[in-house]
């Protein structure tokens, strides 16, 4: 895995999108791929409200990625310093077999290139030490990014909060 | 060399501050203001997106004057000399020949329409008129007859509220980035969310209470709660003896409307009206009736809209922390006013309004925006006098107004149709004359007030060049004055002019602007004191239940209930809302926000498919009394069976804007024009449809 872990907060998420246009806009990316897309799940009725869940699916910057071990030219591979998964457009040369291996759906197609283009957490804006575009901007700042060995810790601090306001109201 | 601005967004008009970065006169990132709370780099999708409308080919890229016939796409480029000499002397013609009052001039209420107004106040019509009252005119009037103060100058302290109920304003798709994050903290700290909606929206699903309510009847849902509220004596009593007349004839009316009769109409069990009823008055004055954002959906909107600030009255929570707060601006931290052009003196106007707003149709509503639902009327039926002109800016006759086949009947019998546009709109297309203006990244406006408990200014800056040959709005309309012989009342040649005649009361100077992109007036947040300082603009000086605004005009303050049948057999109430990624009708064609939504979906019950003989993702006819359209049918559980639903703003006829050209259905083509004639808002929501398979 990389060191890096970029996380959703479902309960804050409301799916409004941002975090794709964020991406493609920042990619400068034609009609077609989606490096991060949120996939909507639901609405279902759940104890008498209607709930639905907005996954966000970015690339998950595995130990041992597929998508490296099946590239035939080098093109996709992983960033010794920190384990981030990108692909070297000079290398590519469209077969998709990345596309084919991904078990996620991360590599996406680029129309306008005739290459493969994926999720890369912004490693240009990581090594300025800023955060993907995807996080920055998010509305409701329901993502967030940061080195894995540094716990998050929001949804436990909400559980324990939770917890307490119950004990309160008791 | 990297530079960054701060400026304002307009991808729609809320307006959100934004940090923009420049290399070699490219924007490279766009993001919300660091600086400002709430905000802190969070922008929408339709604000990365505004990269995409920069760079879009697909707009208007200079001038442009009509070779053939309305509407059919043939156009010549013409310089800015020409095309404005072009409508200046049509302008004059029609002018000399029919009157000021024969030009009229429509367009979404932004940060220049003070000169917009200048204009047309110099050059002698009355007749500027916004988009306002289509979205809630009555949510206006509602608010003025109650408190003398129109919606405009009331805010929601949503960090601090306790439990908030909306009644379809469905916050968390229809954007505003501060609002939603200061709710969702809220929430996190335990406040309480109720929606009530016949349709499941992104806000339904975050609720910790949904009422699928059905179609129309939150008036009576609101009838019961009050009726519960004094009958229970929830209300704040302290409040309610200082500061609200009328309690006696409020509680004589609601007397019949129990949450028993509520069950029948609504169908919410009388028990969660009552159970809703007391947890809302139990966390008071931290509560919220949100009274709405758009306003305009049965021809008696102002008494839903009056209803919500009722309660909010009875919860005490009129000026209070987590509840509603009015406004206050530069004048509140003893500051002057901002300046406007309008400030001015004017020529007198002799004529009234052609929209009726003031008069016989609308005689309490909101003349600042008049009533732009009576544009055809008007030039149809040549009432009150000829319409001869129509100037547009970044407002759409023929996908806001209700009937959009009788608008573009009547716009055809004008003689001068012009369009100021950063898109090839429905209106663009239709035009004359077509001038293309700059996007908000290519250009300064005036600045914007920013009233609320801290009263703050902002500034939109020019980021980069004008990608193409466009102007700003100000400069369009000050050339065409300076053209029409009434240049004197548009005193300004640059931005710097504009800013600093509004800034010259304030004490503040432009470069204050330039680090963070605002100026706050105020750092802590101003509340009137509750006791004995609270400001209502009402005769009494308190909030009147029994309004003398609307019983002067002959309007009851309390009508009896009507009761909402439901709809013939095969008939459905059609209904439209929004979506986060798209703004009304501006964004459709847009690259990025057309690839997430490119055509709108008719969603509608399974048993009234089944009846219908409609699948999921069938493409269906759907046929009101005025207009026929295509779409594609969404069968889904999440609406109510009494109800179709699509989002506002699709079928667009111009090839022009190629991405979304005929896709989905026009809300506004199937819309009857009816209106609430009280509160001033169309009653958008009115219109039965027929919805069958298409063969």
């Amino acid at each position: 895995m990389s060191q890096y872990y970029l996380i959703q907060d479902q309960k804050r998420c409301i799916g409004c999108l941002s975090c794709e246009v964020h991406c493609k806009s920042n990619k400068g990316l034609p009609l077609g791929p989606r490096l991060g897309q949120i996939i909507r799940v639901g609405p279902k009725m759940v104890a008498d409200l209607p709930k639905q869940a907005f996954v966000f699916m970015p690339c998950f910057h595995c130990e041992e990625p597929w998508c490296v071990a099946v590239c035939p030219t080098g093109a996709m591979h992983k960033r010794p310093q920190d384990g981030i998964v990108f692909v070297e457009p000079s290398l590519c040369v469209g077969c998709k077999a990345c596309i084919s291996a991904c078990p996620w759906g991360a590599p996406q197609w680029n129309p306008e290139t005739g290459k493969t283009v994926k999720c890369d957490y912004c490693m240009d804006r990581v090594d300025q030490g800023l955060e993907p575009a995807c996080v920055s901007k998010c509305v409701t700042h329901c993502l967030s990014f940061g080195k894995a060995d540094k716990p998050e810790l929001t949804r436990r601090e909400r559980f324990a909060k939770a917890a307490a306001l119950e004990v309160e109201n008791l | 060399m990297a530079k960054e601005i701060y400026s304002l967004c307009f991808m729609c008009t809320v307006r959100c501050p934004i940090r923009v970065e420049v290399e070699n006169d490219e924007v490279t990132w766009i993001e919300g203001n660091p600086h400002v709370p709430g905000i802190e780099g969070a922008l929408c999708a339709k604000g990365s997106a505004g990269l995409a409308l920069l760079n879009d080919t697909e707009r208007p890229q200079h001038p442009m004057i009509r070779t053939g016939p309305r509407g059919a796409g043939q156009w010549r480029r013409a310089s800015w000399e020409e095309a404005l000499d072009y409508v200046a002397d049509k302008l004059k013609s029609v002018i000399q020949e029919h009157g000021p009052q024969s030009f009229v001039f429509g367009e979404r209420t932004n940060l220049n329409t003070h000169i917009s107004k200048t204009f047309m106040k110099a050059l002698g019509s009355p007749n500027h008129f916004t988009h306002d009252a289509l979205c809630k005119g009555s949510v206006n009037t509602a608010f003025r007859s109650l408190t003398g103060y129109s919606d405009a100058e009331v805010g929601i302290d949503y960090a601090n509220t306790r439990h908030i109920i909306m009644y379809g304003r469905n916050i968390f798709e229809s954007l505003e980035i501060k609002a939603i994050n200061n709710l969702l903290d809220a929430m996190d700290k335990g406040a309480k969310l109720t929606y009530i909606d016949p349709r499941v929206t992104v806000t339904a699903s975050k609720a910790q209470r949904y009422w699928q309510i059905r179609p129309g009847t939150d008036l009576a849902l609101n009838y019961a709660l009050i009726h519960t509220i004094l009958k229970e004596k929830l209300y704040d009593k302290e409040y309610v003896n200082c500061w609200v007349e009328g309690l006696a004839e409020l509680q004589a009316f609601v007397e019949p409307y129990t949450p028993a009769w509520a069950e029948t109409e609504t169908g919410i069990p009388a028990s969660e009206i009552k159970a809703l009823a007391r947890e809302a008055a139990a966390v008071k004055p931290a509560v919220v009736f949100h009274y709405g954002y758009r306003g305009s959906l049965h021809v008696n909107e102002i008494y839903l809209r009056r209803s919500l600030v009722i309660l909010n009255a009875l919860m005490g929570s009129i000026e209070a922390k987590g509840g509603l707060f009015f406004k206050k601006g530069p004048k509140a931290v003893g500051l002057g006013d901002v300046g406007k052009y309008t400030d001015q003196e004017f020529p007198k106007i002799d004529f009234p309004r052609f929209d009726g707003s003031g008069r016989e149709a609308f005689p309490i509503t909101d003349s600042s925006h008049g009533n732009a639902q009576m544009l055809a009327q008007a030039i149809l039926n040549q009432d009150p006098y000829p319409i001869r002109a129509a100037l547009f800016n970044r407002f759409e006759p023929l996908q806001s107004i209700a009937d959009s086949g009788q608008v573009r009947r009547a716009l055809h019998k004008l003689d001068l149709i012009v369009d100021i546009d950063v898109n090839y709109s429905e209106i663009a297309w239709y035009a004359d004359v077509i001038l293309s203006e700059s996007i908000y990244l290519e250009r300064s406006d005036s600045l914007m007030v920013v009233s609320g408990l801290k009263p703050q200014l902002f500034m939109r800056r020019q980021a980069v060049p004008p990608r193409y040959d466009t102007k700003p709005g100000w400069w369009i309309i000050k050339e065409l004055g300076r053209r029409l012989g009434v240049g004197q009342y548009l005193p300004f040649e640059t931005i710097e002019d504009i800013w600093n005649l509004q800034l010259k009361d304030l004490g503040v100077t432009i470069q204050d602007f330039y680090g963070k992109g605002f100026v706050a007036l105020s750092d802590k947040p101003i509340l009137w004191n509750r006791e004995n300082g609270l400001k209502f603009k009402t005769g009494s000086g308190k909030i009147e239940l029994v309004s003398p605004l609307l019983e002067k005009a002959g309007f009851p303050s309390f009508p009896r209930y009507e009761p909402v049948p439901a709809p013939p057999e095969g008939h459905f109430r059609l209904s439209v809302g929004r979506c986060a990624v798209h703004t009304h009708v501006s964004t459709q064609n847009n690259l990025y926000l057309n690839e997430l939504v490119p055509e709108n979906e008719l969603w509608i019950h399974p048993q009234a498919a089944e009846r219908q003989g409609i699948k999921d993702g069938d493409p269906v006819e759907i046929t009101s009394p005025v207009g026929t359209s295509k779409i594609r049918a969404k069968v889904t559980d999440f609406i109510h069976p009494e109800m179709v639903f699509m989002l506002h703003g699709f079928g667009k006829t111009v090839p022009a804007q190629s991405r979304c050209y005929l896709k989905g259905a026009s809300d506004a083509l199937l819309q009857e024009n009816l209106s609430d004639k009280v509160g001033g808002s169309p009653a958008y929501d009115e219109t039965l449809v027929q919805v069958k398979p298409l063969k």
